[in-house]
C-alpha cells in the first residue's frame, strides 16, 4: 500500500515537472514510477515484491471474471429449470487470512461469486461460515474457495 | 460490429436482471434468494455499464461507468452478507433441501460464542469464565417453540 502511494507520488511529480495535466501524461507518470520502483525494490525493504503484484492482480481479475460468469450461469440454470438441482447448506471453511483486512477481502469476494455467501466468522477469526448453494461436491467447492483465498492473499501480502 | 456487441451486452444484462427477479419468486428461502438477487443483479449492472461505455466511447463516460461498476461490486456483497446474516441469526427456517448446517453446531449456547473447533483449552476456559455475551442466534430448539 505504501509502495502504491510512492508510485502515485512519483506520477504526480512527473506531471508537475512536465507541466502537462492530461490523463495520458498522468498514466505515463504512473508507468515510469512503476519502472523506477521496480529498479529500487531490491534495496528498499518496504517496496519488496511490489512490481510482481500487478501481473498477479491482472491474472486474478480474469480468473475472477471467469468464476463470476460460470457460477452465475450455474445459478441461472437452476432458477430456470423446474426441478431443483441445488443442495444448499452452511459449511465452515478454515481461514489462512489473519488480519481484519485480509478476512474482509476474502469474505467479500466469496460473497460476490454466486453460489456462495459468507455468513459469519468465528469469534477467534479462524473459521469462516459460508452458505453454499451447490453442496453436491463439497470437496471441489472447498478446493475452489481455497484457491480463491490463496490468490487474494498473494495480492494482499 | 460494435452496435451488435452493445446489443448483445444489453440483452445479456437484461436477462440476468430478469433471472434475479424470477429467482426471488421461485427460490425457497431467504439465503438462496440472496444468492440469486445480489449477484445476478450486480453482473447485470456491470454488463449494462460496459455497453454504455462502448456506446459513448468517451473517456469521461468510461471513467464514470468504471466507478459505478466498482461501487456496485463493493457494496453488493456487503448488503447480501448483512441481510443473510440477520435473517439466519433471527431464526428464519432454512428450506427443506438444506443438507447440512455447520454453523448451529459451532454455536456455544452457554457462552454465546461462535467456536471454530480449533481453540486451545485455555481459550475455551476463558470463554467459560466470561459469560456476559448476549445471545446471538435462535437455535433449532428455539425456532420450534
Amino acid at each position: 500500500m505504501i509502495a502504491f502511494m510512492w508510485n502515485l507520488l512519483l506520477a504526480l511529480i512527473w506531471v508537475v515537472l512536465t507541466g502537462d495535466l492530461s490523463g495520458i501524461n498522468l498514466f505515463a507518470g504512473l508507468v515510469l514510477g512503476y519502472l523506477v520502483l521496480g529498479l529500487m525494490q531490491r534495496q528498499v525493504p518496504i517496496l519488496r515484491g511490489y512490481t510482481s503484484r500487478l501481473p498477479r492482480l491482472i491474472r486474478f481479475f480474469f480468473f475472477f471474471i471467469k468464476e463470476l460468469v460460470m457460477a452465475n450461469l450455474k445459478v441461472a440454470f437452476d432458477i430456470v429449470t423446474p426441478i431443483w438441482h441445488m443442495q444448499p447448506g452452511v459449511i465452515a471453511l478454515p481461514l489462512e487470512a489473519r488480519t481484519e483486512m485480509e478476512i474482509t477481502m476474502v469474505a467479500n469476494l466469496i460473497s460476490l461469486t454466486p453460489g456462495t455467501l459468507s455468513l459469519d466468522v468465528s469469534d477467534d477469526r479462524r473459521v469462516l461460515f459460508i452458505h453454499a448453494m451447490f453442496l453436491d461436491d463439497e470437496e471441489a467447492l472447498r478446493a475452489s474457495l481455497k484457491e480463491m483465498e490463496r490468490r487474494v492473499l498473494e495480492i494482499l501480502r | 460490429m460494435i452496435d451488435w456487441l452493445i446489443k448483445i451486452l444489453m440483452l445479456a444484462s437484461a436477462a440476468f436482471m430478469l433471472l434475479a427477479a424470477v429467482g426471488i419468486v421461485r427460490l425457497p428461502d431467504l439465503l438462496t434468494r440472496m444468492h440469486a438477487t445480489t449477484k445476478a443483479g450486480a453482473l447485470g449492472v456491470a454488463l449494462m455499464m460496459l455497453a454504455v461505455a462502448l456506446h459513448f466511447a468517451d473517456s469521461v463516460v468510461s471513467a464514470k461507468t468504471l466507478a459505478v461498476i466498482l461501487f456496485i461490486f463493493i457494496t453488493a456483497p456487503i448488503a447480501a452478507h448483512v441481510i443473510g446474516r440477520a435473517g439466519y441469526f433471527t431464526g428464519l427456517p432454512l428450506c427443506e433441501q438444506t443438507i447440512k448446517d455447520e454453523l448451529v453446531d459451532c454455536y456455544d449456547e452457554k457462552s454465546h460464542r461462535l467456536l471454530s473447533g480449533l481453540e486451545t483449552e485455555e481459550e475455551l476456559e476463558a470463554y467459560r469464565q466470561n459469560l456476559d455475551m448476549k445471545p446471538r442466534i435462535r437455535t433449532k430448539a428455539q425456532r420450534l417453540e
